[in-house]
């Protein structure tokens, strides 16, 4: 359980200083979300209408943009090639991983939504929604993209291939995310079910997330 | 993995050629009978009081969709036999599967887009299920993309089949999802497809195409599979001869 602590400990370490970049995923939200005036022009009323999904889509483009460096330092500067040769399970080592990962990249974004939520025109209780169905969906979204980092690492390729890879299995959580916080801005739909089935997808996504990708570790890195 | 290990593995695969020669001239002829019968059942089958004659397009569209779905589950059983048994074969069929599995998904995205436009009138319409194929169709493509961007075959193997097994867990949340999503945005306003029950006059055709599709697939797959094997080989030869070359 200490080596677990000590990994999580270090991942947010090394995320959050010099040289980590866990939180130009947050610039990226900022800036996708900046973006989305632009292109569909400046009218307040269509924002806050738009609002949770332009916010869900930034988060999932964020928070994929970040996959990437789950595993390749470590890869390059060889720890992953200790974490997967020691006597803790891989499979933990990497559920410890992924969680260290949302700490340091998903966290922030939900830090973040409240203010990108007042240049959206979302009222508090619409923002606090978002800020909910993000809390309980981004676990999901770097669970299950840590399969396909995983993949990318193994096989040394990066980015397209990941997103590619990536994005299909998302759109549960992108779906669920986005009618949750619908439902408890407009209704007529309850929170509830929508939230909870988010919530169920996260806790799937525990039991998935970290075995395939210490499989795809263990069978790739030979 | 080196060259000699590569030379050794074929000594299976060279079986697996010499049993398919013999099958695959029976299986492409079982196929283009039942083809044949089916085609011309459904061509004799009556219109429908309220589709009228574009009914005839699900002798098509059905049996391709259907495959589409198949074929996923013929890659998961290959995965696993890559990820448990390590049995080379496996990954051939894996890789030989999917571009075939993404036709048929293409061709039952046409087939009913193309029914669509007399029925709903528009070509595309974001339904529940032509939703989950389209996503279906993007999940053999990246996987293909997947199998094209490493060079290694036995790597590629691997990562493919930890793929193909989160897709076959994921494809049915992701249906979920969709039909949900669906229900949420369009109540089921749409002229729902197939109607109430199956008349016989278009049971029978279809069975006969569900079948041969089925078979169309196999002839298909073993050819492709025969086809990996040989590329495989010649990619080892001309390895070989450029090493003789080198040293």
């Amino acid at each position: 359980m200490s080596a677990l602590a000590a990994l999580i400990r270090r991942d947010i370490r090394i995320a959050l200083r010099v040289g980590g970049g866990a939180l130009i995923g947050v610039l990226f939200f900022l800036t996708v979300t900046v973006l989305m005036p632009f292109a569909v022009g400046p009218d307040l009323a269509l924002l806050s209408r738009l609002g949770p999904a332009i916010l869900w889509l930034g988060a999932l483009l964020a928070s994929l943009l970040t996959l990437d460096r789950l595993f390749t330092a470590d890869h390059e500067d060889g720890s992953l090639d200790l974490i997967v040769m020691s006597r803790t399970p891989l499979e933990l080592a990497c559920a410890a991983k992924a969680l260290a990962h949302w700490l340091a990249a998903g966290l922030p974004l939900i830090i973040a939504t409240p203010v990108l939520g007042l240049l959206l025109n979302l009222d508090s209780a619409a923002t606090l929604a978002v800020a909910l169905t993000l809390l309980a969906g981004t676990p999901a979204l770097t669970f299950t993209g840590m399969i396909g980092a995983a993949l990318a690492v193994t096989l040394h390729r990066g980015g397209l291939l990941l997103a590619v890879l990536v994005l299909p299995l998302s759109i549960p959580v992108l779906i669920f995310g986005v009618a949750a916080s619908q439902a408890a801005i407009t209704g007529p739909m309850s929170f509830g079910t929508p939230f909870s089935i988010l919530c169920a997808l996260s806790l799937v996504s525990f039991v998935v997330g970290p075995f395939a990708a210490a499989a795809s570790l263990r069978h790739g890195l030979d | 993995m080196t060259l000699t290990a590569t030379l050794t593995d074929l000594a299976n695969p060279t079986k697996f050629l010499a049993l398919t020669a013999r099958i695959l001239p029976w299986l492409a002829g079982a196929t283009a009978i039942l083809l044949a019968i089916g085609l011309y059942q459904s061509a004799m089958a009556p219109d429908d009081y309220q589709q009228g004659a574009t009914v005839k397009i699900m002798f098509i569209h059905v049996p391709n969709a259907w495959l589409s779905m198949f074929v996923w589950g013929v890659m998961s059983l290959a995965a696993l036999g890559t990820l448990v048994w390590r049995h080379p074969l496996a990954d051939v069929a894996a890789k030989a599967a999917a571009p075939i599995g993404a036709a048929f998904t293409f061709l039952a995205l046409v087939t009913g887009s193309l029914w669509g436009r007399p029925m709903w009138g528009t070509y595309w319409e974001w339904d529940a299920r032509l939703t989950s194929v389209l996503i279906l169709f993007l999940m053999y493509l990246g996987l293909m993309a997947l199998w094209r961007a490493v060079e290694d075959p036995s790597r590629a193997a691997r990562a493919a089949a930890i793929l193909t097994l989160v897709g076959a867990i994921n494809i049915p949340i992701i249906k979920f999802s969709v039909d949900w999503w669906n229900t949420l945005h369009q109540p089921a306003s749409v002229l729902r497809m197939g109607g109430p029950t199956l008349d016989k006059a278009f049971l029978w055709p279809l069975l006969v195409m569900a079948i041969a599709f089925s078979l169309l697939f196999i002839t298909l797959h073993l050819a492709a599979m025969r086809n990996e094997i040989l590329r495989r080989r010649v990619r080892s030869l001309q390895m070989m001869q450029a090493s003789q070359k080198a040293a």
